[in-house]
């Protein structure tokens, strides 16, 4: 099947805004991500050094009941809403994401580099784009703005460094 | 009247399946933008593809109207809603970080969970990166406390700091929506779009 075109990002954020509203409108609370990646890397941490994990007040206010939590089966549901979407538009097949002038592999370590960039960001910040940038935009939260706006001072200022891997 | 689960309609069982069903909304939108795809992402630090900052606006507009006017009907109890406690100079340095990781991870959270599901074999490597980041966080969290809390103002909101009406507030987020769409156009003719 050949590979649909996009939606337009006006009717994509229609669609996504309309999405956090039934979420403000059901539960009296956003959309997220970064906490449910959190409670996974907590669990695994669990696994292997469970009294570590209780030593340390950070990790242990995830480890109780990891799974059981609104923003675990949130991410759940990214998965498969974002499989099908793919599916359906005939873009589910294994690649990576680069401009033309990096290696693969090159690119995956700097996948990895940039993820636990921003996944100490993250957490520093108590939420990602998801969570703080979009929810917090659209409930008017000072820190929300205040997120936004570094997220893309910094990304634009730290682009021109990285520009082989993209254009 | 909502929001429907701080009102007692339903358990916070049932909560969780209507996780899984909003989840699946929020996947499939950001599928269909082309957020599953981390050069897509990345090109708008270039100003050749403004998709993130026009479907970022597009939503927030649409959910904080919906907020606005469901409250302003009387359907939707305003102070049930979660807003996101501000620590102003902790989010403010989280930012700044998490913006570096972007530029150079080419994802954010969510949408790696996208790419990852649509093959996208650099999500799982960033996936992996972000799940470091955050043990290392973990680890470090001792020492990192007092940055954790720095700049801690409550539950505040934009017209709470600029002394204004929600209502104004909102006309301003609009108008600077509008500025931004025309903006980001202008800067992808500029700098000349891709059509990934």
């Amino acid at each position: 099947m050949k590979e649909k075109p996009y939606w337009s990002p006006y009717v994509s954020g229609v669609g996504l805004g309309i999405t956090l509203l039934l979420a403000f409108v059901f539960m009296g609370r956003g959309l997220g991500a970064s906490g449910a990646i959190m409670r996974f890397t907590t669990a695994i941490v669990d696994l292997f050094a469970h009294d570590h994990v209780m030593a340390n007040p950070y990790f242990a206010k995830y480890a109780e009941n990891p799974f059981s939590n609104w923003l675990v089966y949130e991410i759940l549901g990214v998965m498969i809403g974002g499989f099908l979407s793919g599916m359906l538009a005939g873009r589910n097949k294994w690649r990576t994401g680069r401009g033309p002038n990096i290696s693969k592999h090159k690119r995956w370590v700097l996948a990895f580099v940039g993820g636990a960039i921003m996944g100490f960001g993250a957490r520093l910040s108590r939420g990602c784009t998801s969570g703080l940038a979009l929810t917090g935009g659209a409930t008017l939260a000072v820190g929300g703005w205040v997120f936004m706006f570094a997220v893309f001072a910094a990304a634009y200022a730290t682009a021109y460094f990285v520009r082989k891997q993209w254009i | 009247m909502a929001p429907f689960f701080k009102y007692g309609f339903f358990t916070e069982q049932t909560g969780l399946i209507i996780a899984l069903i909003i989840g699946a909304g929020f996947g499939f939108w950001l599928e269909r933008a082309g957020f599953g795809y981390s050069r897509k992402l990345a090109l708008q630090f270039y100003f050749r593809d403004m998709t993130v900052l026009n479907v970022m606006f597009t939503s927030i507009v649409v959910a904080m109207l919906g907020l606005l006017f469901f409250s302003l009907f009387g359907w939707l109890d305003i102070t049930k809603i979660y807003i996101n406690p501000t620590y102003l100079w902790a989010q403010l340095i989280g930012g700044l970080i998490l913006g570096v990781g972007f530029a150079v991870g080419g994802y954010c959270p969510g949408t790696s969970v996208v790419g990852a599901v649509t093959g996208h074999v650099d999500a799982y490597f960033f996936l992996g990166g972000a799940m470091f980041g955050m043990f290392v966080f973990g680890e470090m969290f001792p020492s990192l406390e007092g940055l954790y809390n720095w700049g801690y103002m409550g539950d505040v909101r934009l017209s709470d700091v600029f002394n204004l009406s929600s209502g104004v507030v909102a006309f301003a987020v609009v108008v600077l929506a509008i500025l931004f769409f025309i903006g980001g156009q202008w800067l992808e003719n500029k700098f000349g779009k891709e059509e990934v």
